[in-house]
């Protein structure tokens, strides 16, 4: 095969970054990786399907028991079964994105030292393969939704601008922790007891409304608080307070949304920062 | 041109006091992470032209490596620039890059995307590369289950399949076995007569000064000598074995003349005339003039002879055959040897160390280098040498069978 010679201009060498490659590159490797991941996951293992759907359908069940047995809360709040099994795969797929990207780049060392690539794409995959997971779950939310009774309703058409939010604080979560765990290596313990302390700081286990004082203020403030109230009320019950009322009025609202905001900004500077020597620190 | 670098530096901090932790960065937020800063690049400068093979020597730790890296975009250079033309397939620490939990057909296609293919593209790339590696029949077979040696081949079947117009290969050559090896370099000529540009670091000046065109040599971050491959590799074989820095040398052969100073060195043919290779079988004749430059106390004069990969072959040494065993600054040795020649066809080296005293041991003042040469014929065999061997081969005359005890 001939060289040409017009392909052959020279073009400065920048080295490693978030995106260097281009975006079509990222794109098709983001998918692939995912994709691959994925099949592995279910084709890999015999019972590899059964386990994903398992893990969140086993907690479901204890916290189910716990919450309507121990407490009441089957009683005061609206289809609670089916709403908790909604909130705990959304937070499963949340909690698993997040903890795996930790590790993601630490773990694929051998590739991200010997080629280059949009370094972004590492953590991001993580976070659409835990996508696919999160798909799969939901057909069985689904099936127990309609089990359950819940009438479909026009606002279900909503749910992916639900989806579109929580997805992309996953993966700003993801952006961070992946960049600094390379540098620190106890980000990864460090964030499973965070994830733990917010999968009580956000409303899964009960809706917002039921509880009150300092706790309240604080789940308020969680920009996951907003993105489950409004999952509950436009899928699960339509007359659940929505999250304007739920964390109390615009204000703390906003601050939430700030946090949002304030998360991504730091999901760039950190990786941006961090990629070009991120090979240098494996 | 095709590889164009200007000034390219590259230092590494290395955190004395290792601050990895949130946990101790969050104990001791102003405490400065002392760190020690290693240069690994100095201001480093080259060309490498368009078809060329071009050769990066030094020893370990000399930057080569961190230089193809950077070359790479694995690493970011701290200063300076690099431009490159066309399209690159580096092949690094022996390999490309493969997910150990993936089947050699996922890497292989997941490596095409990386390095800028379409996935169509990447999967059209598959057998190619399947074929290469001799290794269609472990295609679904994960990567961790490879032996090293598939897992190299399989690296380097993508590297070559990318048919890329500059490849950065950082040691190859203790790919595999000696016919994938073969393979190899067929496949590096096929490359060069396509045009195609090849930088290459190594160790094995044997690769140096067979196949690359120019080369350079790095020593401590910086760039000593560019140019001819043969003198790129005489220079990195000083600076490994000569132990002493390659400024430091003058005089022919180029020798350290801080306590003696070889003058001059040889070879002689048949009839005395000066030769740079020997004839296999032919005797070895040397010459060799030394001059003292400080006082020397019963110095001892060694020869070996090495091969291509710095094994002693043989050797003798020497002393003054005359009191004062002794030498004064500005005298002269002169030192000639006949050598019966039991070398094999290859390229050897004369190692030339002179200690001090025999009663201070072998202590070496210098270990130098002044000569290499090949020994030429038609009579290869195993090993370095030849020797005399009287074996007798025949028949058995009895047909007794044979009884196991």
């Amino acid at each position: 095969m001939a060289v040409t010679d017009e392909a052959l201009e020279l073009r400065e060498v920048r080295g490693p970054s978030a995106l260097g490659g281009g975006r079509r590159r990222a794109l098709e490797l983001l998918l692939l990786i995912a994709i691959t991941d994925f099949k592995r996951t279910y084709l890999g293992t015999a019972l590899g399907y059964l386990w994903s759907v398992a893990r969140p359908l086993l907690l479901f069940g204890v916290l189910l028991t716990v919450f309507t047995q121990a407490f009441d809360l089957g009683d005061r709040v609206t289809q609670y079964p089916v709403l908790l099994l909604f909130n705990i795969v959304l937070f499963t797929f949340f909690q698993e994105a997040t903890s795996q990207a930790v590790t993601s780049i630490v773990s694929q060392e051998s590739v991200v030292r010997k080629t280059q690539f949009p370094r972004l794409v590492i953590p991001l995959a993580v976070v659409l393969t835990s996508v696919f997971n999160l798909g799969v779950n939901l057909f069985v939310v689904l099936a127990f939704l309609l089990v359950a009774g819940v009438a479909p309703t026009w606002t279900w058409l909503l749910f992916p601008l639900v989806l579109a939010a929580l997805l992309a604080l996953t993966a700003a979560v993801a952006m961070i922790l992946s960049a600094l765990h390379p540098r620190f290596r106890d980000t990864g313990i460090l964030w499973s007891v965070t994830v733990t302390a917010l999968f009580y700081a956000t409303p899964v286990l009960y809706p917002i409304d039921i509880v009150s004082g300092t706790l309240r203020d604080v789940i308020s403030l969680n920009p996951l608080t907003p993105i489950f109230e409004l999952a509950r009320k436009w899928v699960v019950d339509p007359d659940a307070p929505g999250p304007v009322t739920a964390v109390g009025g615009w204000g703390p609202l906003l601050v939430a949304a700030a946090f949002f905001v304030v998360i991504w900004v730091a999901a760039v500077w950190v990786f941006r920062r961090e990629a070009p020597r991120i090979a240098e620190e494996l | 041109m095709i590889i164009e670098a200007r000034e390219v530096d590259k230092v590494f901090r290395i955190p004395q006091q290792r601050v990895d932790t949130l946990k101790e960065r969050a104990l001791h937020p102003f405490r400065v992470g002392g760190h020690r800063e290693l240069h690994a690049l100095r201001g480093v400068s080259f060309d490498v032209h368009r078809g060329e093979f071009f050769g990066i020597v030094g020893r370990n730790g000399s930057g080569k490596s961190t230089l193809l890296k950077i070359m790479s975009s694995i690493y970011r250079a701290d200063g300076g620039r690099i431009r490159m033309a066309g399209r690159l397939a580096p092949f690094i620490e022996l390999g490309v890059g493969f997910n150990p939990e993936l089947t050699s057909r996922e890497n292989v296609v997941l490596n095409g995307v990386m390095m800028g293919l379409t996935r169509r593209e990447a999967a059209r790339r598959l057998d190619a590369v399947l074929d290469f590696a001799e290794l269609r029949d472990f295609a679904d077979l994960k990567l961790k289950n490879y032996s090293s040696g598939m897992m190299v081949r399989l690296a380097f079947a993508v590297m070559v399949e990318a048919d890329a117009d500059v490849m950065l290969i950082d040691e190859v050559l203790a790919v595999g076995d000696a016919s994938f090896a073969q393979k190899c370099m067929d496949v590096f000529r096929e490359k060069r007569d396509a045009g195609r540009t090849l930088v290459l670091v190594t160790h094995d000046m044997a690769t140096v000064q067979g196949f690359c065109d120019r080369a350079m040599l790095l020593h401590d971050g910086e760039l000593r000598y560019i140019g001819d491959a043969e003198e790129a590799a005489l220079r990195y074989y000083r600076l490994n074995f000569g132990g002493v820095d390659p400024d430091a040398y003058a005089g022919p052969g180029g020798v350290p003349d801080v306590n003696v100073r070889v003058i001059d060195a040889w070879l002689e043919g048949e009839r005395g005339e000066r030769v740079e290779n020997v004839e296999q079988g032919s005797p070895i004749v040397l010459g060799m003039v030394f001059e003292a430059r400080q006082p020397l106390e019963g110095p001892v004069f060694g020869f070996h002879f090495l091969d291509e990969d710095g094994v002693t072959v043989f050797g003798f040494n020497r002393t003054l055959d005359r009191e004062p065993d002794r030498l004064e600054p500005g005298q002269r040795v002169r030192i000639s040897a006949r050598i019966e020649n039991p070398l094999l066809p290859g390229r050897y080296f004369l190692n030339c160390w002179i200690s001090r005293s025999r009663t201070h041991g072998d202590l070496a003042l210098h270990v130098i280098r002044p000569l290499d040469f090949v020994v030429y014929g038609t009579r290869p065999g195993p090993g370095s040498v030849a020797v005399r061997a009287d074996v007798d081969v025949r028949l058995e005359s009895s047909t007794e069978p044979v009884r196991w005890p």
